[in-house]
C-alpha cells in the first residue's frame, strides 16, 4: 500500500474545565490515503470537530493531546509553529461550516484566496491574482472575473462555500478537512457543492477527511466511515459495511433515525375531501414585503399566497432558504402585517386588525421557532416561559398556574423539576420540547412550526417529530409545518405545499407532491435530498449529471 | 455493603432536591436567592448599611420639631481650641486615635480627644468627616437613582419602538449633553442661592443620565430582534411586559455597570459644583469638598485627606460590588462556585469512565 497522507494514531483530546479533565476524543486510530474519503460521524459533542481541529493544533489552550498524527509523514503533535505554519493551509486545508463567519467580511474573497497564496509561495500580486481568477472558475462561481472582487455578503450561501472551498484549494492541499461543509446550505446547492467536492478530489488526488451529522451527505462521499459517539470510536469500516451491515447498536439506531422520503405509509386526511370543514387558517391573494427602507427597496417575500389548512390536518410547507416560508408562518399568527390580500384565522379576518383583535386571536395559535437557544428568554426559568401564555390570558395564576405547567411539562416528557432552570442548562432538543409546551399552553387550534427540527441531531429530531405526532393526534390542533428537509415533511404532514421565490409552486396531497410532483422544481428538490445509502446515491447523482 | 448504603442515601439527597426543585421559582424569586448567596454583595450590603448607620447617628439631625442629639460630642460648627501640643514634627491638630495597643508600643486603643484630628481653624475633624459622608451617601443615591431611572426608560423606550420616536429621545438626549450642566449650576446657584444638597443632586441626576439611555437603547435595538421578544408577544404580552419583563433582564448587566460608574462619579462632580457655590457651601461639607479643600496639605498633615478619602473608597466599593453581586444575579449564565464536593464527583465519574 503507498503511505497515507494522514495516520492518526492513539489520539486523545481532553478539555482542562473547573479543574478536571474532561476526554473530548479518546484513543482514535485511522488512516486515510491520497484520493480516498473517510468521514466522522456523530451527533454533537460526540468530539468530530474536536477530533479534526486537533490535527492541526487548532484547539484552544485548555486543550491537552496526545498519541501520534502523521501528516506525510510529519509528526504534528509536537511541531514547532514553523512547521505548523508551513502545514496549515498548504497540506491541510480547512472548510469550516458556515462560510459567513469563516471569511473575513471587510475583505472581498478575491483578497482572502490571494493572501493564502502569497503566505505559502513566492508570488507576485498579479500572478497571485490569475491564480485566484483560475481557483474561482474551478470552483464555478458564476462570472469569476466579476466575483473575484465580490464581498462575502454579495455572495449566496452556496457561492460563499466555493470561495471557502477555492481558497482551501489555492496550494493544492494533500489533505482536505471539511467541517459540515454543507450544513448551511439547502439541498440543491448542498448536492452542487458535494459534486464540486467530489470533481475535485479526483482531479487533485487530494484526501478528504469529511465532519458530518448527516448521513446522507455521507452516504454521497465517504470511502470510509468512522462512527463517533462521547468522544469513543463506535465503529470504523467501508461506507458499504456501515451502511448495509452495521454492527454495532449505535450506528443501527443512527441509521434509523434518519428520515427517508416515501418510507412512511399512506396517510388519510383527517376530513372528508367532498365536505370540508370550515378552514382553521384561510390565506387569500395574500402578498407580503418588508417596506422599503432608506435607499434599500421595499423587497416582496411572498406574492399572491393562496392557502388553506383544515383541522386537524398537518400541512408541510416546503422550499429554500430565501422562498418565504418563514414570512408566511409569521404573517399567519400577525407578527408581519400583509400588504395586500386576506389572511383568516378561525374564520376571524386579522389583515386589517388591531392590536386588540390580534391580542385575542393569538389564544388560538402558537408558534414553535427555528432557533431554541434564541426563542427562550434566556433570563427567564423555563417555567415561566411555558406559564406566561396562560398568565397574560388570564387562565391561571398562583397554585393553579404552577399546576398547568407541570401538566405541559409532563406532556412534552420534560421532568418536572427543569421548571425553574434556564435555556442555557438545557440541549438543543429539550429546549425546543420547551418551546412546543409554551406554544401549546393555551391548547391551539393552529400551531405553526418555523423549521423546528433544523438545529436538532437526526436521533433527537426523530424522538421530537414522534412527540409532536403524538401531541397533535391528541390534542388535533392544525399545524402548519415549515421546514426545508423533505424527508422531515413526509413523516409528518397530509398535504405539502412548495414554495420558490415567494411564490407558491405546488399544493397537493402528500403523496401525490412527492410520487407525482407537477412542477420541475419540486422533483428538482426531491431529486437532491440525500439518501443515506451508497448504491442509490450513485444512481441518482448519474441521473442527475445525465440530467445536466 | 458500603456501597448499598451510600446509594440508598444519594438516593434521599437527590428526591429531597427533586423536590425543591419542583415547586416553581418566578424569575425574581430567583435572583433574590441568587442575589443573597452572593458571598461579596452581602458583605458589601452588610458593610455599606453599617457605614450609613454609623454615619447618620453620629451628628444632630433636625427634622422639624424633632431632634436627634447624635452620639457625638461635637458637631461641624463647634470651635473647640486647636489642640497646638502632642504632636511630631511641630504639626497642630493631629488625630488622636490610637489604634496600637501599649503592649506593641503605642498609647493604647483610645479616641481621644479628636479622633480624626482637628482642621485649620480647630473644627472636629471627626464631625466634618461624617457630616461630608451623609453629603456624599445622599447625592451618590439620589443622583444613581434619578440617572439610571431616566436613563433607562428613555434609553428603553427610545430603543423598542424606533422610528420617530427614538428620533425625537435621542435628539433630546443630544440636547441635554451638549447643555453644559456645570454652567447651568453656577447660574441656578447664583440666582436662588444654596438650595441644599437634595436639590444639588436632583439637579444632577436630570443631566447624569444621557450616556446610560444611549447604552440601554443599543441593548434594546439588538435585544427586540431576537426571537423570544416574538415569542412573548404571541403569547399575549404587552408592549409594556415586553420591555419590562423580557427585554429590560437582559440588559440588566449593562445598565448595572452604568449606574454604578455614574454613582461613582457623581461624588466628584458634585465637589466640582459645590466649588462654584451650587449645592454643599461652607460651613457645610461634603467627601469630595474636604479633599479638594486639604489637598495642599497633603505632604504637611495628610489625615485631612486620608479620612474622608477612605470613606469614598469605602461608599464607592461597596457600590461596585453591590453592582457585582446584582448583575451576577440576574444573569443565569454565571457559573455557580464549584466546590470540593463537586471536583471530587467529577474524578469519580472519570476514574469510572476510564474503567469502563
Amino acid at each position: 500500500m503507498s503511505n497515507p497522507v494522514l495516520k492518526v494514531n492513539k489520539y486523545c483530546v481532553d478539555f482542562w474545565v473547573d479543574g478536571v479533565w474532561y476526554p473530548a476524543a479518546i484513543d482514535m486510530n485511522f488512516e486515510l490515503e491520497a484520493g480516498k474519503v473517510l468521514a466522522i460521524v456523530g451527533e454533537s459533542g460526540s468530539g468530530k470537530s474536536t477530533t479534526a481541529l486537533g490535527l492541526m493544533n487548532l484547539l484552544a489552550s485548555n486543550a491537552r493531546m496526545s498519541g501520534s498524527i502523521l501528516v506525510k509523514g510529519q509528526e504534528m503533535l509536537d511541531a514547532s509553529p514553523q512547521v505548523l505554519h508551513k502545514f496549515r493551509g498548504k497540506e491541510v486545508a480547512y472548510i469550516f461550516q458556515e462560510p459567513m463567519t469563516a471569511l473575513n467580511p471587510v475583505y472581498t474573497i478575491g483578497f482572502q484566496i490571494v493572501e493564502t497564496l502569497r503566505n505559502h509561495f513566492d508570488m507576485g500580486p498579479k500572478e497571485a491574482r490569475a491564480r485566484a481568477l483560475e481557483l474561482i472558475t474551478m470552483v464555478e462561481i458564476p462570472e469569476p472575473e466579476i466575483s473575484i472582487d465580490k464581498y462575502p455578503h454579495q455572495l449566496s450561501g452556496g457561492q460563499r462555500q466555493r470561495a471557502m472551498i477555492a481558497q482551501a484549494l489555492a496550494c493544492d492541499p494533500g489533505l482536505l478537512v471539511a467541517d459540515e461543509p454543507t450544513t448551511a446550505l439547502d439541498v440543491t446547492v448542498q448536492a452542487e457543492v458535494l459534486d464540486l467536492m467530489r470533481n475535485l478530489k479526483d482531479k487533485l488526488n487530494s484526501a478528504i477527511l469529511l465532519i458530518t451529522h448527516d448521513m446522507g451527505v455521507v452516504a454521497d462521499m465517504a470511502d470510509e466511515i468512522l462512527v463517533m459517539k462521547d468522544g469513543l470510536t463506535v465503529e470504523h469500516g467501508s461506507a458499504d459495511q456501515i451502511f448495509n451491515r452495521p454492527q454495532h447498536p449505535y450506528t443501527q439506531q443512527l441509521l434509523g433515525a434518519v428520515p427517508k422520503l416515501g418510507s412512511t405509509a399512506r396517510r388519510a386526511l383527517p376530513y372528508n375531501e367532498s365536505a370540508k370543514p370550515a378552514p382553521v387558517l384561510k390565506l387569500e391573494n395574500v402578498t407580503i414585503a418588508y417596506p422599503k427602507r432608506g435607499r434599500i427597496p421595499e423587497f416582496v417575500a411572498a406574492k399572491n399566497v393562496s392557502l388553506e389548512i383544515y383541522p386537524g390536518e398537518i400541512l408541510g410547507l416546503v422550499g429554500e432558504s430565501g422562498s418565504g416560508k418563514t414570512t408566511i408562518g409569521r404573517a399567519s399568527i400577525g407578527l408581519l402585517p400583509i400588504k395586500e390580500g386576506k389572511l383568516e384565522i378561525v374564520g376571524r379576518d386579522i389583515s386589517r386588525a388591531s392590536s386588540k383583535e390580534l391580542f385575542s386571536i393569538r389564544r388560538h395559535t402558537g408558534i414553535v421557532f427555528q432557533d431554541p437557544a434564541s426563542s427562550l428568554n434566556p433570563r427567564l426559568p423555563i417555567g415561566e416561559s411555558i406559564g406566561e401564555p396562560l398568565y397574560l390570558a388570564g387562565e391561571a395564576k398562583g397554585a393553579d398556574l404552577a399546576h398547568r405547567v407541570e401538566d405541559l411539562l409532563d406532556q412534552v416528557e420534560l421532568p418536572r423539576s427543569y421548571r425553574n432552570r434556564y435555556p442555557h442548562e438545557l440541549s438543543g432538543g429539550q429546549r425546543q420540547r420547551v418551546g412546543i409546551a409554551r406554544a401549546l399552553a393555551l391548547t391551539p387550534d393552529l400551531l405553526i412550526a418555523d423549521e423546528p427540527t433544523s438545529a436538532l441531531d437526526v436521533s433527537v429530531q426523530a424522538r421530537f417529530l414522534d412527540l409532536l405526532q403524538d401531541l397533535q393526534g391528541k390534542l388535533n390542533f392544525a399545524c402548519l409545518f415549515i421546514s426545508h428537509d423533505l424527508a422531515v415533511v413526509d413523516i409528518l404532514a397530509h398535504r405539502i405545499a412548495v414554495m420558490q421565490n415567494g411564490e407558491l409552486v405546488e399544493v397537493g396531497d402528500r403523496d401525490q407532491i412527492l410520487q407525482h410532483p407537477k412542477s420541475d422544481y419540486t422533483r428538482r428538490l426531491i431529486a437532491a435530498v440525500p439518501i443515506p445509502d451508497p448504491a442509490e446515491q450513485r444512481v441518482r447523482r448519474e441521473a442527475r449529471l445525465a440530467a445536466k | 455493603m458500603f456501597t448499598k448504603k451510600k446509594s440508598s442515601a444519594e438516593a434521599g439527597v437527590e428526591t429531597s432536591i427533586l423536590n425543591k426543585e419542583t415547586e416553581g421559582l418566578s424569575q425574581g424569586q430567583i435572583v433574590r436567592k441568587r442575589f443573597l448567596q452572593h458571598k461579596g454583595a452581602m458583605i458589601a450590603v452588610f458593610t455599606l448599611f453599617s457605614i450609613v448607620i454609623f454615619v447618620f447617628s453620629a451628628l444632630k439631625i433636625k427634622i422639624g420639631p424633632w431632634t436627634y442629639p447624635g452620639w457625638w460630642k461635637y458637631t461641624i460648627e463647634d470651635l473647640p481650641e486647636l489642640a497646638l501640643d502632642g504632636c511630631s514634627g511641630g504639626l497642630v491638630g493631629c488625630p488622636t486615635l490610637s489604634l496600637r495597643p501599649t503592649w506593641l508600643g503605642g498609647a493604647g486603643i483610645q479616641l481621644g480627644e479628636h479622633p480624626f484630628g482637628q482642621d485649620d481653624i480647630g473644627r472636629d475633624y471627626f464631625a466634618l468627616v461624617m457630616r461630608g459622608a451623609q453629603r456624599s451617601i445622599m447625592v451618590t443615591v439620589i443622583i444613581g437613582f434619578i440617572g439610571g431611572v431616566i436613563g433607562t426608560v428613555v434609553g428603553a423606550i427610545a430603543g423598542f419602538y424606533r422610528g420617530a420616536v427614538d428620533s425625537i429621545l435621542m435628539r433630546f438626549t443630544d440636547f441635554i449633553i451638549t447643555v453644559p450642566s456645570i454652567i447651568i449650576g453656577s447660574v441656578i446657584g447664583y440666582h436662588f442661592g444654596n438650595l441644599g444638597v437634595s436639590f444639588l443632586a436632583l439637579y444632577l441626576g436630570l443631566f447624569a443620565w444621557t450616556g446610560l439611555s444611549r447604552l440601554v437603547r443599543g441593548e434594546f435595538l439588538t435585544l427586540r430582534e431576537r426571537e423570544f421578544v416574538d415569542a412573548a408577544r404571541v403569547a399575549g404580552a404587552t408592549n409594556r411586559r415586553i420591555i419590562f419583563k423580557h427585554i429590560l433582564p437582559n440588559a440588566v448587566g449593562i445598565i448595572i455597570v452604568s449606574v454604578t460608574l455614574l454613582m461613582s462619579g457623581a461624588i466628584l462632580l458634585e465637589t466640582a459644583l459645590s466649588y462654584l457655590g451650587f449645592g454643599v457651601v461652607a460651613p457645610d461639607v461634603s467627601l469630595g469638598s474636604l479633599i479638594s479643600q486639604y489637598q495642599e496639605s497633603f505632604t504637611t498633615r495628610p489625615w485631612l485627606f486620608w479620612y474622608p478619602g477612605i470613606f469614598i473608597i469605602a461608599i464607592a466599593l461597596c457600590i461596585n460590588f453591590i453592582g457585582d453581586g446584582l448583575r451576577d444575579a440576574f444573569d443565569p449564565r454565571q457559573r455557580r462556585r464549584i466546590t470540593r464536593k463537586d471536583r471530587q464527583s467529577a474524578r469519580v465519574a472519570k476514574k469510572a469512565r476510564a474503567h469502563a
